[in-house]
């Protein structure tokens, strides 16, 4: 009877206890589900008002849907991957340094990363115009003759998108890195391995998850990326969610708008999920909220 | 120094000398990581239309422009507002769920992590467009409040993540000798726990205010009219031409965001409660 008691009374406890975590619910479910969950209905509205695919059909049948997907994966992709050569041996070369001299690295790596997007797309918009510095610093060291385009265009967009996306990359990579244990590297070693095979077959394999998280979240980031693209892409480069911003802004087409916000969203979901197999999520969101 | 280019630098004995291009490469990535944002700084204060690096003529021309100007002074003031008021809201919100989470083990708690995780996972676009709509229809769109609400939104994860973490690593048994001295929980939490996992709540609290402060999609689409946002000017007046004030306007936030730092840097250094 009393243990009875005593049990309810702690589960009481426990539930008056998730209460706390009810306004953050509540606000999340009000501001950000709901909404979400009505574009996901109103992405199977027609034009007519009646229940239709045409919003998702239109995806399939115009070529012109077809082009933002393709450039959407490709900068994603190429951000990704240029993220993880750049990164990758940074993060080594930080993690190899004694304490002080890495905290001071990695400064160099937190600084971009808490600055402003749109302050560093801005940077980056001055440096690579065709009178900006890198054009006439190219020029005086005799790389290229005349100013060449290097912003509004791909080229720009994957600059930019590399530079915001770096930290992503090496700060879950570094903390991998910093975890191994260096009497692996020295087994190794006296085992005979060449610093080479010693580095490819024991330091790199258990860096692999931070390398994953990293590159995870890069290529997420970047699926949905709209701000550096919108302005270092000058136009040529349409992703997805410049295109759901524009039929909002130009068409006033909450249909399309919405079918395409669904499409990324069930992609990103879908990406996650599937990663969420190979690897423990907490870690990644650990790792980018350094 | 040819000494030290000869011993080695790994458990495997590599050189430095052996390792001098990875030297080489990581100063240059670090050089360019960091560059592109600084410069701004220098060229903000050029006298010329264009942005010059060095500056031939220095002047605070830009600033006077930024300063002068009533649009970009009523967008400054929207955005301190909704970032100090985003952080007021999210700091306490995302504390107590970080709490409630942590201490109650019941069966929802890990979807009701998923779900508080959901705005970092959910395209910026998507949150936007959702809100706009939202907006329109509870009447709060171009207000201050309903951008405080969808920022509280976006900054709540990383307060539940920072706090969580901090919780993990804390020892609750400390909390309980509280309360088994007869103190009631919200007071073992507020004098015990709290002071503990201090720095956690303050990195959370300036997360907050710079989620707001240098968020730029959503407040595209639910900042306007009277209360347009900072980054929402910027972006509009960046899509149409270079104009040099944004140099001086981002010199200023880069100032903002590093005062931020250096603060959070300050709270963590006083690693131990003072009594």
């Amino acid at each position: 009877m009393n243990q009875d008691g005593l049990r309810l009374d702690e589960r009481l406890e426990r539930l008056k206890l998730f209460g706390l975590a009810s306004p953050a619910i509540l606000l999340i479910l009000v501001i950000l589900v709901v909404p979400v969950g009505w574009l996901f209905y109103v992405s199977f509205v027609g034009a007519d008002g009646s229940y239709s695919l045409e919003n998702y059909e239109r995806m399939w049948k115009r070529r012109s849907y077809a082009r933002i997907f393709r450039t959407t994966f490709e900068v994603s992709f190429l951000t990704t991957g240029l993220c993880i050569l750049i990164g990758y041996p940074l993060a080594y070369f930080i993690a190899g340094l004694p304490g002080r001299l890495a905290n001071l690295c990695l400064i160099t790596v937190l600084l971009p990363f808490w600055t402003s997007l749109l302050v560093r797309t801005y940077a980056w918009l001055v440096l690579l115009q065709k009178r900006g510095l890198v054009n006439e610093w190219a020029i005086s060291l005799g790389l290229w003759d005349e100013p060449i385009k290097i912003v509004h265009n791909m080229t720009g967009n994957l600059i930019g998108m590399v530079h915001i996306m770096l930290p992503f990359l090496i700060l879950p990579v570094y903390g991998a890195m910093r975890a191994i244990n260096q009497d692996y590297m020295k087994a190794a070693a006296n085992l005979g391995a060449s610093p080479r095979r010693a580095f490819w077959t024991v330091f790199f394999p258990l860096t692999l998850p931070g390398l994953f998280a990293g590159s995870l979240m890069v290529f997420i980031l970047c699926l949905g990326f709209f701000v550096t693209p919108a302005v270092l892409g000058g136009g040529k480069v349409i992703m997805v969610s410049m295109k759901i911003v524009s039929n909002i802004e130009l068409f006033v087409n909450w249909g399309a708008a919405s079918a395409l916000g669904v499409v990324l969203l069930v992609l990103t979901v879908a990406i996650l999920w599937v990663a969420s197999r190979f690897l423990n999520l907490e870690n990644m969101t650990a790792g980018g909220g350094h | 120094m040819l000494r030290w280019l000869k011993s080695p630098a790994t458990e495997t004995q590599v050189t430095h000398g052996q390792r001098l291009w990875l030297y080489a490469i990581s100063v240059l990535i670090m050089t360019l990581l960091v560059i592109p944002t600084l410069i701004v700084v220098p060229m903000s204060f050029s006298h010329s239309q264009y942005l010059e690096f060095p500056p031939e003529t220095w002047s605070t021309r830009w600033y006077g422009h930024y300063f002068g100007s009533s649009e970009w002074m009523q967008a400054t003031t929207t955005s301190f507002k909704a970032a100090v008021l985003t952080m007021l809201v999210a700091t306490p919100t995302g504390v107590l769920a970080a709490y409630g989470l942590h201490t109650s083990r019941i069966r929802f708690v890990r979807v009701t992590f998923v779900l508080m995780i959901t705005p970092m996972m959910v395209p910026l676009v998507l949150v936007a467009i959702g809100a706009f709509y939202a907006y329109v229809q509870m009447g709060i769109l171009y207000t201050i409040t309903g951008l405080v609400l969808a920022h509280t939104v976006l900054a709540l994860p990383l307060v539940v993540i920072v706090t969580g973490a901090a919780l993990k690593g804390y020892d609750m048994s400390q909390e309980q000798a509280a309360r088994s001295l007869g103190a009631p929980r919200w007071k073992a939490f507020l004098t015990v726990t709290l002071p503990q996992i201090r720095f956690a709540v303050v990195t959370s609290a300036l997360l907050a205010f710079l989620t707001s402060f240098d968020e730029v999609v959503v407040a595209m689409f639910i900042s306007g009219g009277d209360n347009p946002t900072l980054t929402r000017n910027m972006f509009n007046a960046l899509r149409d031409q270079i104009d040099p004030t944004i140099a001086s306007i981002s010199t200023i936030m880069i100032l903002v965001t590093t005062l931020m730092m250096v603060l959070a840097q300050l709270f963590g250094q006083q690693k131990k409660p003072s009594k």
